[in-house]
C-alpha cells in the first residue's frame, strides 16, 4: 500500500477510501434488502450507496428536511467496531412495509398499534441485522449488536443522536447512506446510515487492507 | 411580519423585532434562547455537547452550552444589549432512544440541560421557561416582539412557554 492512502483521520479521506466505504456499503444495505425483501415478499431496488463527509447542519436534509416524521432504529455496536448504525424510514414507508407483513391491503396510515410497534422493531432488527453480518463477513471483524431502539420523530431530532456521536470528534459526519426503493406504487424507502467511531473506521478500513 | 432566521444545528445567531429565530427538530441538542424585553433583541443557539473542555476538536464555539452561551451573550452586547438585561428560555435535551444502560454518551440529552443551566448560572442570566427532557422531539420558534417561545412536537398540541 502506497504511504498516500494511510488513513489519517477523517478530514484526510481520499477517493479509495470513499470508494471501499462505497462497497462496504453496498454490500451491507444489499443484503439487508434482501432481507427485507424476502420478509414481506417483494422485489425492492436498492440504489448505489452515497459516501458523503456532511456539516452537521446538512445533515438532516438528507433526508429531505429536519422535521420530517421517521422511524429511526438504532443498535449499538461493539466488539471489534464500536458505533452506531442507524436504519430510518419515511413514516408512510414503515407504515407500508408493517401493512404488508400484516397481510393489511387498505391503505390505513392511522398511528402504530402496539403490535405493530413491535413488528417494526424486529423488522429493523432483522435488516440491520443482514447488514452488519454482511459487514462482518466482509472485514472479517467481530461486531456485536445491541437491542434495537426505536424512536419516531422529527428526521433532525432522531438524528442528533449520531450527530452528537460525531460530534465529540469533529464538526463532520460521515454518512454511509444506502436508499431502497420498492418498485411498484407501494413506495418504500429508507436509508441505512453506519456510525463508527473513528477509532473504528480505522479498523474497518485497515482490516480490507488500507 | 418580520423574517423567520433559521438557526442549523452547532449554530447561533441573534436578531430583533419583527424578526424571529427557530431552529429545527431539537432532539438530546438543547436550543437556548437569551433575550431583553426591552430592547425586543435576541439571540438562539443550539448546542450539541456540555464542555468544549472536553473535547478535542472544540472550534466551532456554537457546537458547546458553556462556548455556545459565551458567545451569545458577546453577540447580543455587541448590539448593545448588557448582559445583566437577559433572560434565557431552554428547550430540548430530549433522550430520543430509551437506551437501557446509564452509558454517558448516551444520555447527552440529560447532561446537555445541565451544563446550560450551570452555565446560565455563572453568569447570573435567570432562566424564565424550560421545557425538557423527556423524549420527542422539538422544533422551537422564539418571537422577541413579545418574548414568545414556541414549541412544536410531534403528535402534541403546541405550547408556548
Amino acid at each position: 500500500m502506497s504511504s498516500q492512502n494511510q488513513y489519517e483521520g477523517l478530514n484526510e479521506l481520499d477517493n479509495m477510501h470513499y470508494d471501499i466505504l462505497r462497497e462496504v456499503g453496498n454490500i451491507g444495505a444489499g443484503n439487508a434488502t434482501t432481507a427485507l425483501s424476502q420478509l414481506i415478499n417483494t422485489k425492492i431496488d436498492m440504489t448505489v450507496p452515497k459516501v458523503e463527509l456532511l456539516d452537521f447542519t446538512a445533515l438532516a436534509d438528507v433526508v429531505g428536511s429536519a422535521e420530517k416524521i421517521v422511524v429511526g432504529i438504532l443498535l449499538n455496536l461493539s466488539g471489534d467496531v464500536d458505533g452506531m448504525m442507524m436504519f430510518m424510514m419515511e413514516f408512510s414507508s414503515a407504515k407500508n412495509i408493517v401493512n404488508q407483513l400484516m397481510g393489511k391491503a387498505e391503505k390505513d396510515l392511522a398511528a402504530f398499534t402496539e403490535l405493530e410497534l413491535s413488528a417494526l422493531k424486529e423488522i429493523g432488527n432483522i435488516i440491520a441485522g443482514a447488514y452488519l453480518s454482511a459487514l462482518s463477513s466482509l472485514t472479517n471483524l467481530n461486531i456485536v449488536e445491541s437491542v434495537p431502539y426505536m424512536s419516531i420523530d422529527m428526521a433532525g431530532a432522531i438524528l442528533s443522536v449520531p450527530a452528537i456521536a460525531f460530534g465529540e470528534l469533529g464538526d463532520k459526519a460521515l454518512l454511509i447512506e444506502s436508499e431502497f426503493n420498492q418498485t411498484e406504487e407501494e413506495s418504500v424507502n429508507g436509508f441505512f446510515i453506519l456510525i463508527p467511531t473513528e477509532k473504528s473506521y480505522e479498523t474497518i478500513l485497515s482490516s480490507l487492507g488500507m | 411580519m418580520g423574517k423567520m432566521i433559521r438557526v442549523g444545528m452547532a449554530d447561533l445567531n441573534v436578531c430583533s423585532s419583527p424578526d424571529a429565530l427557530t431552529t429545527l427538530g431539537l432532539g438530546s441538542c438543547v436550543g437556548i434562547v437569551l433575550y431583553d424585553s426591552t430592547t425586543k433583541i435576541a439571540g438562539m443557539a443550539h448546542v450539541m455537547l456540555p464542555d468544549s473542555t472536553r473535547i478535542r476538536s472544540n472550534e466551532n464555539v456554537a457546537k458547546f452550552a458553556d462556548t455556545g452561551i459565551d458567545e451569545l451573550v458577546r453577540r447580543l452586547e455587541k448590539m448593545g444589549v448588557p448582559k445583566k438585561r437577559l433572560v434565557a428560555k431552554i428547550a430540548g435535551g430530549a433522550q430520543m432512544f430509551a437506551f437501557s444502560s446509564e452509558n454517558s454518551m448516551l444520555c447527552v440529552g440529560k447532561r446537555n440541560v445541565e451544563a446550560t443551566k450551570e452555565k446560565l448560572k455563572s453568569l447570573d442570566i435567570r432562566i424564565i421557561s424550560e421545557d425538557t427532557g423527556d423524549s420527542y422531539g422539538r422544533t422551537i420558534e422564539f418571537y422577541p416582539e413579545n418574548g414568545n417561545l414556541l414549541i412544536k412536537t410531534v403528535g402534541k398540541e403546541e405550547k408556548i412557554i
